[in-house]
């Protein structure tokens, strides 16, 4: 362990969006792993297998024989209170959804990296957010990445926020299928003893909440009753659920402080829930996740140049959904043009969109959310397509003429 | 065997707000975690001790664990939660264990 | 062979870790099951219970009938879920060296045995996690209420095998021993000391340890409480139920299996099924049927203890 501490000097690396995940990893010093391999995600737990056999990583490392059992492993393993971590993509993410609503209710501090991709048929390996998006509301925080650095920062801040005795929750991690899983970026990575002064220690008797103990022999999640309207000792269940939502609300508070302390610590601040870009004066401002969002910010210059007052959002942190700062730029900006790439199939919109028109028009004045989905199966979206959404969403707050039907951006006709 | 370590039926402590609520359930080893369960039965098993040759075989079969041994080497059984499945009277090799109809409602503790 | 006088008195077995006054139904064989299977193994052991009965035995929060450490899972996840128990217990015992000598056991039913946690189990198998995977075998899914299963012997009622299942029962013990694992056994509820036995042998082995008992269902099967010891002793003594043993790959039968062998030995299987409710409507062709398949196990048993000789 020493050895290591003093090893991994502060550096800059120029590796893939995976091979970030994986070193993020190595820096947080998980102590068990579990892996099934998927495409995109694949080379992240490669990289892990290297480390652990060269030493280099003191963890377990367990090969299991499909993503359900991924994540049962984690639960395993993290209810003794150990850090874990594992990865997986699209159709892995699916077949393990049972245990993710099983990690949440339990309030493990599990971390994953999802590196996103479409859901088949027809089979689809690039950057998609259908996966992730579905697993909305199984209780997991859900951060997404927009380049190789802030996938490496992310992972670290997630430990602390998930170790956070007021949120005790899992979160993913995510990043596109291959535009960022498979390029090729500068990562700077600081001095382990920076990340380790900056990571609690994991407690030496496992979490405080609970701990698998001959000693003190606890059962965990029997059967609780429905209830009614008297208190009864075994109908609990909704309240435990609402801890859940609670849990996502404090942790609100919780990231916006380690976004912060991290920023102090390492000089890096990727946003906290958002990012705003050029959005004081700004009356339309893109929303967008991932990649994308990167993206944008060439958009709303390019924008800028010609004079129109653009800015552009990037959903950090999708779960807990950052209602509060949208609702005060909500304040300002008149048209929220949406672009993602995922689909609601039935409404009108992608998902994100979906859900910021839910915390938005409960106001009776309210901005304009612009549903665009985009990039569907890692179909490139220019910078192009960005300024023409853009482009349509100032004409909309011009002429105040709102179009409900749904925006399909580089569709073939 | 002890009775010691682990809470009867009723003496564990229940939340009575929200706001007491650990982050996550947990429960504790108890007697009893469905309740007094001796009111399940139809027929009780009552050991006749003048014919009981002390070979546990009862102790050993009884699923419930609810036979319990009394300093005297013979087995007892506590009506509190015996559910009267009656493999204890069925498997006797000295059938020293009747089978007695419940007339009335099983006495608790 | 252990004496039941000293098993009351011994520190391990005299105790009970699963306390009385809870959910399961009178006469449960599953639950004898489990009684002598921690008499066995004692307080150091964390017990996995995939979606089963023992997810609704054990009571209702926050009262617990297990006085050992009890994780509820999901149906397919029992033997993943060890798998990350170990792991998580080896890492910690680099910081708690208190965290040594526990053993794991996935306590799994049929259903998450058989049918749904069958992957689970076999890769759990196949990568060597050090725990004990007891499946307690009530031939359907009781839980639910009598649904048939992978481990249902042909001709049974079950409430979605309303005539009768027309396949026979899935042979797990020998698929987990063709995964190579030091130590496969199977038991039955009827046979309490002979449980404890292989448990205990089971303990003190590294490795996957998988255990398959036959735990005989009172409402499931449709016979009274009382009869469950015996009809789980018919079940070995006609043959439908083989004790046996494989460890390191050596099989030997265990119990009053070991005079069995011999046909002659072997009671009718009339004498099994003529004790139970699910059997009342087979057909004499089909107790032909059963009975050819139970003789065919036995053929197969004594093809491979001679071939090992």
């Amino acid at each position: 362990m020493t050895e290591l501490r003093s090893e991994l000097k502060e550096s800059v690396r120029i590796i893939s969006g995976n091979a970030a995940c994986a070193w993020a990893a190595r820096y947080a010093r998980v102590q068990v792993i579990s892996a099934y391999p998927i495409t995109p995600q694949t080379t992240i737990v490669e990289k892990l297998s290297d480390f652990v056999e060269n030493g280099e990583l003191d963890a377990e490392y367990i090969r299991v024989e499909s993503e359900h059992s991924v994540m049962a492993c984690l639960i395993g393993a993290s209810y003794n209170g150990v850090r874990t971590y594992s990865a997986t993509s699209g159709q892995g993410l699916a077949y393990m959804h049972e245990m993710l609503h099983w990690a949440a209710g339990a309030r493990l501090p599990i971390v994953m990296g999802i590196v996103d991709r479409g859901m088949a048929p027809p089979w689809n390996i690039w950057a998609d957010h259908q996966d992730v998006l579905a697993a909305r509301d199984t209780g997991w925080m859900i951060f997404f990445a927009s380049n190789h650095q802030e996938i490496f920062d992310t992972t670290i801040q997630m430990y602390k926020i998930c170790e956070n005795p007021n949120v005790f929750l899992p979160a993913f991690v995510c990043l596109g299928g291959f535009i960022m899983s498979h390029t090729q970026q500068p990562v700077h990575m600081p001095d382990q003893s920076l990340v380790d002064e900056f990571l609690p220690e994991v407690p030496k008797n496992g979490w405080p909440h609970f701990f698998l103990d001959p000693d003190r022999p606890i059962t965990h999640g029997n059967l609780q009753n429905p209830g009614g309207p008297n208190i009864d000792p075994s109908c609990w269940y909704y309240e435990y659920r609402y801890l859940i939502q609670k849990a996502h609300e404090n942790a609100k508070q919780v990231i916006i402080d380690v976004a912060k302390e991290y920023q102090k610590k390492f000089g890096i601040f990727h946003g906290d829930l958002i990012e705003k870009y050029k959005c004081d004066d700004a009356e339309v401002a893109l929303v967008s996740i991932g990649s994308l969002a990167d993206q944008a910010k060439i958009a709303v210059d390019n924008m800028r140049e010609e004079g129109y007052k653009v800015g552009a959002i990037k959903l950090r942190c999708y779960k807990p959904f950052p209602t509060e700062q949208f609702q005060e730029l909500a304040k300002k900006i008149r048209v929220f043009p949406v672009m993602e790439r995922s689909m609601a199939f039935g409404l009108i919109g992608g998902i994100v969109s979906i859900d910021l028109k839910a915390i938005l028009y409960q106001h009776p004045k309210h901005p304009f959310v612009l549903p665009v989905i985009a990039g569907v199966g890692g179909r490139d979206v220019r910078v192009e397509d960005q300024i023409e959404v853009l482009k349509t969403a100032v004409e909309m707050a011009e002429t105040n003429e709102f179009k409900t039907e749904l925006i399909v951006s580089g569709l073939h006709e | 065997m002890t009775e010691k370590k682990y809470w009867k039926w009723k003496e564990i402590e229940t939340h009575t707000s929200i706001n007491d609520l650990p982050p996550v359930p947990l429960s504790l080893p108890n007697y009893g975690s469905l309740g007094e369960t001796g009111d399940w039965r139809t027929f009780r098993p009552e050991i006749d001790k003048s014919k009981c040759n002390k070979c546990y075989i009862c102790w050993m079969y009884c699923p419930e664990a609810v036979i319990e041994i009394d300093k005297d080497g013979y087995p007892n059984i506590d009506y509190v939660y015996c559910k009267g499945c009656m493999i204890c009277a069925h498997e006797c090799p000295k059938k020293a264990i009747e089978q007695v109809r419940e007339k009335k409602e099983p006495e608790g503790e | 062979m252990v004496k039941l006088k000293e098993l009351i008195k011994d520190p391990v077995a005299g105790e009970e870790y699963f306390l009385k006054g809870n959910s399961s139904c009178a006469g449960c064989g599953g639950e004898l099951a489990f009684r002598w299977i921690m008499k066995a193994l004692g307080k150091r052991t964390i017990v996995v219970a995939p979606a089963s009965c023992f997810n609704v035995t054990i009571g209702l929060y926050p009262r617990a009938g297990p006085a050992i450490p009890y994780l509820n899972m999901a149906f397919a996840a029992g033997a993943a879920t060890c798998s990350g128990i170990v792991a998580g217990l080896a890492a910690r015992k680099k910081l708690d060296p208190s965290m040594e000598d526990i053993t794991v056991l996935c306590f799994a039913g049929d259903g998450g045995t058989i049918d749904i946690g069958i992957q689970g189990l076999s890769g759990a198998a196949e990568r060597g996690t050090d725990f004990i995977y007891i499946c307690y075998d009530n031939e359907a899914y009781m839980n639910t209420g009598t649904q048939r299963s992978g481990g249902t012997p042909f001709g049974a009622w079950t409430t979605t095998t309303p005539t009768g299942k027309k396949e026979h029962k899935k042979n797990v013990p020998m698929i987990m021993a063709a995964h190579g694992i030091p130590y496969v056994a199977t038991a039955c509820a009827g046979y309490p000391l002979d449980l404890y036995q292989k448990v205990l042998k089971a303990k003190k082995i590294k490795g996957t340890k998988y255990i398959h008992v036959l735990a005989p269902c009172a409402p499931g099967w449709r016979f009274p409480t009382e009869q469950a010891i015996e009809v789980g002793r018919k079940a070995v003594q006609t043959g439908m139920w083989i004790l046996y043993e494989i460890e390191d790959g050596k099989m030997t039968l265990s119990g009053p299996s070991k005079n069995l062998l011999d046909k002659k030995n072997r009671k009718p299987i009339e004498e099994y099924i003529k004790l139970q409710g699910r059997f009342r409507n087979i057909s004499p062709e089909d107790v032909k049927v059963l009975q050819k398949w139970v003789d065919r196990q036995w053929e197969d048993l004594k093809i491979r203890l001679a071939c090992q000789s």
